[in-house]
């Protein structure tokens, strides 16, 4: 029979890859966009020819789970491009390696870890948006929207996405700058009078916008990168900027506590910080974590980066459980049907 | 045969047995009980340990899950739960007894073409049919206007579950079905009773254990899916679900692990009454059957063929859509056709090496799993003596099928990371997800040998032991051919159910070890649902492609040995 050939066939492929092996596999966990990886690894490889990056890559909350999973026995050697308040989570358990990149200094002060040497180092910033489908909202006749406040109008009864806040990384950075903006009390019972327009929580930070390209919610709230990703593909969209602010989240790099590889390991934590790889991440975000790199999307106003809310990352990182908690016992298990 | 020459037997024969047969039962079945142990007690025991650990803030310990069962959205959870797999259970299990009476006791044509068909759901991950039913019935679906609310929500669990689970509780049936003595149906012809109550009092009582199987199966396979309900769930959770986002949203391991062990109680409700049932339960087929062949009846086959076709053009709709989203460029503002989708290499997932993963996988899962299922079946079933080892086995063997996989996976997280924990290499391998795809679905291959033996004859082991046959070469050279229909399901079981598993190997992939059905539920919780569906696709078609060329190389083999089943040639 020809399976068990195939069988010991793959075995030995695996044998023989393993053998030629004579660079430092360097396992790396990240929450990237895929589309992301690729030219990422390669820039990385190029300048670090004797590593080779292994990508293990997940959503944000995943990648989050499994590290800490693993907290025994950590499988990564270093995360890159993951939420700064996973980050500082697995800071807390003692699972990161402090480390100062060379190039920290050009670090902005906003975008790493305070401690020193810190824990980690900014990428770049993502932040909430609205992704309006015009084509569904003018067979639907719907007016669009300009602010947060506009989404709890009653036209839009069932036509709202966004992320569950208790799975996705952008869920949790709506719901906490919506505390931070509106402050504590307001803040809910303005979630209280969307809640009754959200046709459906969704468990990742882009899935919203591809609903709202594809039309079957016209109204999605997810992070701006997918925003502007489906928009150059062509798709219905206008991006709406809410007027009241966005939040916002970093993007970060660390090295793991303990790894085998740990040279390896800062050599991805120094070039993630470098000027090189920020030149990689100006092609997907508008604000970098090295000031005056990044250049205007077209597809986001040109004020963007002042539309960003003062957002206090420790206060949502130290009440990210009583948050969740509050937001499940609100909206996640009501006993009568969610409107559709 | 060696069977037609069975002795009536007595005295005790356990004091003589053979060298060799104690080697292949008890070590068999220590073997076993090792395997057993390693692959699905140890892991659950390190949820529970994680379960009652109130360490970390993790959701977990006796405050928490006390909390956790007096609150309202428990009990909300649980009721949804119990809603949505009793509708299940009560929707699928008539309409598959139906399917498989009428492939075993009806004369309908076309029988291999039904049979293939109703195996699809099998084929596929279970977020297909649900990504299906969106193209199908959401806002933008193609039959939106059929129905009045959008599918999101409690129907397009109910329907995305009943596609879903409908194989599996066939495989039973069918399975329960197919033996059928001939001389029983004789006498009530003869005694002037009508089919119905031919029916009632033959069919019924020789398959109503099945049906039990098979209810309970469906019940557990629905509370325990994830992959449905994620995709069109909308706002109805369930309890699986709740699990899911506990363990992978709030890294609240202790939660999800409680949560898991609720899980568990439906697992150990349908053992007890499996095991009441089997006091109940005489040998339905003996050595001197005759295969009943069933008589044409015009009106009674058209009612059935009609019966069948619906079911399996509402399969075919459901699938053949999937297979349509997958090539469609931008739905629903551009539907020229591309093979866009299937440009993996840009996409979340990891391609190819994903499918190519999946495929070895698959492979190692069916050849290595069933060899080790069936036989060790057959040692429950067929041999007398270490009463509490067999019990033991008996009951890890049905725990699995109420692990819903993400808790799985996480227990072997924990297991296998434990500190000191020797077997820790096998961590991110392709080994540990072969175990841990084979313990995974142990028990519905289980339940299938298990059926498949309990329905011959305890007597031709009597006969192989007056006859001093060692019984490894009974089980090899009698057993096994005769059993060989229920072999080859399981082996296309477990094929199919591991290029389409993703909650448990969720957690233990590593970047070389990525499968297919990971990848899918990847590129469908980011929204790339077109590539979802492709990738879908891919499974789907390999699985079906395996499962034909099984089918196809088996042919002669089953023609063969199975000669018997076709009435008596002379010998």
């Amino acid at each position: 029979m020809f399976k068990p050939l195939a069988l010991v066939a793959a075995v030995l492929t695996a044998f023989s890859v393993n053998a030629f092996a004579a660079k430092t596999e360097l396992t790396v966990y990240t929450a990237l966009e895929a589309e992301q990886l690729k030219s990422y690894k390669q820039a990385f490889e190029k300048a670090n020819p004797d590593v080779e990056i292994k990508w293990v890559r997940d959503s944000t909350g995943i990648i989050t789970a499994k590290l800490l999973a693993e907290k025994a026995r950590p499988q990564a050697d270093a995360v890159w491009g993951l939420a700064a308040s996973s980050l500082a989570i697995l800071d807390q358990q003692g699972m990161l390696q402090s480390y100062a990149p060379q190039d920290l200094a050009k670090i902005g002060p906003n975008y790493r870890d305070a401690a020193n040497p810190p824990a980690w180092v900014g990428m770049d910033v993502w932040a909430a948006t609205i992704c309006f489908n015009t084509l569904e909202a003018e067979k639907q006749g719907l007016t669009k929207p300009v602010s947060w406040q506009d989404l709890t109008k009653p036209e839009y009864k069932g036509k709202i996405v966004m992320p569950n806040p208790a799975s996705s990384g952008t869920g949790f950075l709506d719901v906490s700058a919506w505390l931070q903006t509106f402050g504590e009390k307001q803040g809910w019972a303005y979630m209280d009078a969307l809640h009754q327009n959200i046709g459906q929580y969704v468990h990742s930070g882009s899935k919203p916008c591809k609903l709202a390209a594809a039309g079957e919610f016209p109204i999605g709230i997810p992070f701006e990168y997918p925003a502007v990703q489906l928009k150059r593909q062509g798709a219905p969209l206008d991006i709406i900027l809410p007027k009241e602010g966005l939040g916002w989240e970093i993007e970060a790099t660390a090295v793991i506590k303990g790894t085998p590889h740990e040279a390896a390991a800062k050599k991805l934590a120094d070039f993630s910080a470098s000027p090189a790889a920020m030149e990689l991440y100006k092609e997907n975000f508008a604000v970098l974590a090295q000031p005056g790199i990044a250049k205007p999307q077209t597809e986001l106003p040109a004020d963007y980066e002042q539309r960003l809310i003062k957002n206090d990352f420790a206060w949502a990182s130290k009440n990210r459980d009583a948050i969740l908690t509050e937001w499940r016992k609100r909206y996640d298990g009501k006993s009568e049907k969610v409107a559709q | 045969m060696a069977a037609h020459m069975a002795l009536p037997l007595t005295g005790k024969q356990s004091a003589q047995v053979p060298l060799g047969d104690r080697i292949f039962v008890l070590g068999g079945k220590l073997f076993l009980l090792l395997l057993l142990g390693v692959a699905v007690l140890m892991p659950l025991l390190a949820i529970f340990w994680r379960g009652f650990s109130a360490e970390g803030g993790q959701g977990g310990g006796w405050v928490a899950a006390r909390e956790l069962v007096t609150s309202d959205n428990f009990h909300w959870l649980v009721g949804n739960s119990l809603n949505v797999s009793l509708s299940v259970a009560a929707i699928v299990v008539p309409l598959a007894y139906l399917f498989a009476y009428a492939l075993q006791r009806t004369l309908i044509p076309g029988k291999r073409i039904w049979r293939g068909l109703s195996l699809l759901p099998l084929m596929a991950p279970s977020m297909l049919p649900g990504i299906a039913l969106v193209y199908l019935f959401g806002n933008q679906g193609v039959l939106r206007g059929l129905v009045a609310d959008n599918i999101y929500g409690f129907w397009g669990i109910v329907l995305g579950e009943a596609i879903y689970t409908f194989p599996h509780a066939l495989m039973i049936l069918l399975s329960a079905l197919s033996l059928a003595d001939a001389r029983l149906f004789d006498a009530a012809s003869s005694m002037g009773a009508s089919p119905f109550k031919a029916f009632r009092s033959i069919t019924w009582p020789g398959t109503r254990q099945a049906v039990f199987a098979a209810f309970c199966l469906v019940f557990t396979l629905t509370i325990t899916d994830f992959g449905v309900p994620v995709v069109v769930g909308g706002d109805y959770q369930v309890l699986a679900l709740e699990a899911y986002k506990a363990v992978v949203g709030q890294q609240q391991f202790g939660r999800g692990a409680l949560i898991g062990m609720v899980l568990l109680l439906p697992a150990l409700f349908s053992f007890g009454v499996d095991a009441w049932l089997r006091r109940q339960h005489g040998d339905a087929m003996s050595g001197r059957a005759q295969v009943f062949k069933p008589l044409s009846s015009k009106g009674r086959d058209g009612c059935y063929l009609a019966i069948v076709l619906l079911i399996c053009a509402a399969l075919l709709l459901v699938f053949g859509m999937a297979v349509y989203s997958s090539l469609v460029k931008f739905w629903p503002y551009n539907l020229s056709l591309s093979l866009n989708h299937y440009q993996f290499s840009d996409t979340a997932g990891g391609g190819w090496l994903a499918y190519r993963n999946s495929v070895t996988m698959a492979l190692c899962t069916a050849l290595i799993g069933s060899a080790v299922i069936f036989t060790g079946a057959y040692l429950m079933e067929k041999t007398n003596g270490q009463k509490r080892l067999n019990l033991a086995l008996r009951m890890l063997s049905f725990v699995p099928m109420a692990v819903p996989g993400l808790v799985l996976g996480l227990g072997y997280v924990f297991f296998f990371n434990l500190p000191g924990n020797p077997l820790h290499v096998f961590y991110g391998t392709m080994t540990l997800l072969v175990v841990c795809t084979i313990a995974h679905y142990l028990t519905t291959a289980h339940m299938t040998a298990t059926t498949a033996l309990r329905q011959l004859d305890s007597e031709f082991e009597a006969a192989a032991l007056s006859l001093k046959a060692p019984l490894y070469r009974h089980y090899w050279r009698v057993t096994l051919p005769i059993c060989l229909p229920a072999l080859l399901d399981i082996v296309r079981y477990l094929f199919v159910s591991a290029m389409t598993t993703v909650s448990a190997a969720i957690f233990l992939y590593s970047p070389d070890t990525i499968l297919a059905a990971v990848a899918v539920l990847n590129m469908d919780d980011a929204g790339n649902v077109g590539g979802a569906a492709a990738m879908s696709t891919l499974i789907l078609f390999t699985s079906a492609g395996v499962s034909l060329l099984l089918a196809w190389a088996s042919r002669g083999v089953l023609r063969r040995s199975q000669a018997w089943r076709q009435g008596a040639p002379a010998q």
